[in-house]
């Protein structure tokens, strides 16, 4: 008996043309196809077990943020699963607005890595646990990192970058992970830029290395392709909770399936 | 001042203790679907004509403290009259003499509503914290609170019905027998308390973030309201 490993899916809010909320889905966070109604894509995955949602503002505009505070009320008002709200959260009054709206948690990731005492003021007001610190994290295999992995006999280091991975930031991401957890982040949501969109596994490596620096939990983001990918995310790099977005959104799998595949392996779900 | 409008055939009127920042939203909306009237208040005078009070709660114990310290004389009467009290997760450590929490900000001393004797205590170092995510529950003896909730006795590893936590202390209560339920995280700890009469109990969890498990909890919460 214990915590139970979680498979969140995440679902990415945009506007459509119409000025609706509409969800997307990205390869290497470009390219974005249109795949539904982000109320109903709740209500389904509820259905089908996900142990919680994130919803992701893409828009990173004021009409963007103003939808999805409607989307987080009317899925909070009928879905009793966790709700982790992130994009475009920036001061401590959208961390206010968006959990009044329904939120559980909210994911902040540029304004942290600009204005690390956000992380703090946030945790002292609202509490450690609704504070979710994310990074878009990339390789790079110069030698101005602070903390080096072996990745296939090289060796590299983890970068956060900002603006949905165009921009580097020179931050080294344990060292980055590390100071969020001391200043008060209570979850830490780990995204590679490299795995993004691949469909070929979570980056091991990437989240180990957090996993191993940090007592906060851990969810892994980018990449999976199918219910093998999570099991090593859990079984090889010590992941709390692994991230999904296509492979639920095209309906390549359920939910279910993805943890009736870990259940069989020994992995602990909620089934 | 009330969020919402009294269902039409309400079985309880219960009322939420707004004694702070944070997501009422979803407690607000789970005792609705269990068929309570809900009203969230500011102010004590509105705790006696309740079937029911609920004290939720995210944050610091010494803030949730500090931030219902205006109630407290209003629920230890309501306590006395043996209305239904309900705490949950900070709610329900809350309900208890002392915490750790509190001696570890080296600021002295914050003395809980002491309900349930007894006093919250950090998980060990080694362990992930907070404790946050889905955990089975092991219901250890009768209470209304958890009727019809399966306990781990099935067999397997996961066998008995989840809830979702998020903490990072957890309550030792004096006294073994206030202990409802327990979960396991590294050890084993109180997920469900209650007092002797058991008209004073919590949860850790939180019920209404914990799917149908919760809203079973919470649909006992307002049967245990319900006036005769």
């Amino acid at each position: 008996m214990a915590v139970t490993k979680r498979i969140i899916p995440c679902i990415d809010v945009d506007l459509d043309e119409d000025g609706n909320p509409a969800v997307y889905t990205g390869v290497n966070f470009e390219d974005l196809k249109h795949t539904g109604d982000p109320v109903e894509m709740a209500r389904q995955y509820n259905e089908a077990g996900a142990d919680e949602f994130v919803f992701l503002d893409i828009t990173a505009s004021a009409e963007g943020r103003e939808t999805m505070l409607h989307v987080v009320e009317q899925v909070a008002d009928e879905v009793f699963i966790p709700l982790t709200v992130g994009g475009g959260i920036r001061t401590r009054e959208d961390i206010k607005e968006t959990l009044r709206a329904g939120a559980d948690k909210v994911s902040i990731n540029t304004a942290a890595i600009e204005n690390p005492d956000l992380v703090d003021a946030g945790a002292a007001a609202f509490g450690s646990q609704c504070i979710v610190i994310s990074v878009d994290a990339r390789r790079r295999y110069d030698e101005q990192g602070e903390h080096y992995e072996q990745v296939d006999g090289e060796s590299c280091w983890f970068e956060c970058t900002i603006k949905g991975g165009r921009e580097g930031t020179g931050v080294d991401v344990v060292e980055w992970a590390r100071e969020v957890e001391s200043r008060g982040a209570g979850e830490l949501f780990v995204n590679s830029i490299d795995a993004d969109g691949t469909k070929e596994g979570y980056d091991i490596p990437l989240t180990r290395a957090v996993c191993d620096s940090v007592s906060t939990p851990v969810i892994a983001s980018s990449g999976c392709g199918g219910p093998e990918d999570t099991r090593e995310v859990f079984a090889d790099a010590d992941a709390d909770a692994a991230l999904a977005a296509s492979i639920f959104h095209f309906d390549e799998y359920t939910i279910r399936e993805v943890k009736e595949y870990l259940d069989d392996r020994g992995i602990p779900v909620r089934l | 001042m009330s969020l919402s409008e009294p269902p039409s055939e309400a079985l309880a009127d219960v009322v939420i203790v707004d004694y702070g920042l944070g997501n009422l939203r979803s407690a607000t909306r789970g005792l609705e679907r269990a068929g309570a009237a809900v009203t969230i208040t500011d102010d004590p005078d509105d705790f006696a004509a309740a079937d029911g009070i609920v004290l939720p709660g995210v944050g610091a114990f010494r803030e949730g403290m500090e931030n219902a310290g205006p109630y407290r004389e209003a629920l230890a009467d309501a306590v006395a009259r043996g209305q239904p009290v309900f705490g949950i997760c900070l709610g329900m450590q809350m309900l208890l003499t002392s915490s750790e929490e509190a001696d570890h900000a080296g600021e002295g001393d914050v003395v809980g509503l002491d309900f349930i004797p007894g006093r919250n205590v950090r998980f060990a170092e080694g362990q992930k914290i907070p404790h946050m995510g889905w955990n089975e529950l092991s219901v250890e003896r009768p209470h209304p609170l958890v009727t019809g909730v399966e306990g781990s006795d099935r067999g397997g590893s996961v066998d008995g019905e989840h809830a979702y936590f998020v903490h990072s202390y957890y309550a030792v209560p004096d006294d073994d027998e206030a202990v409802v339920a327990t979960s396991d995280h590294g050890r084993t700890f109180p997920a469900v308390i209650a007092n002797d009469d058991g008209t004073v109990f919590g949860t850790q969890f939180h019920p209404e973030k914990s799917g149908e498990t919760g809203l079973t909890i919470l649909r006992n919460f307002v049967d245990i309201c319900s006036p005769p």
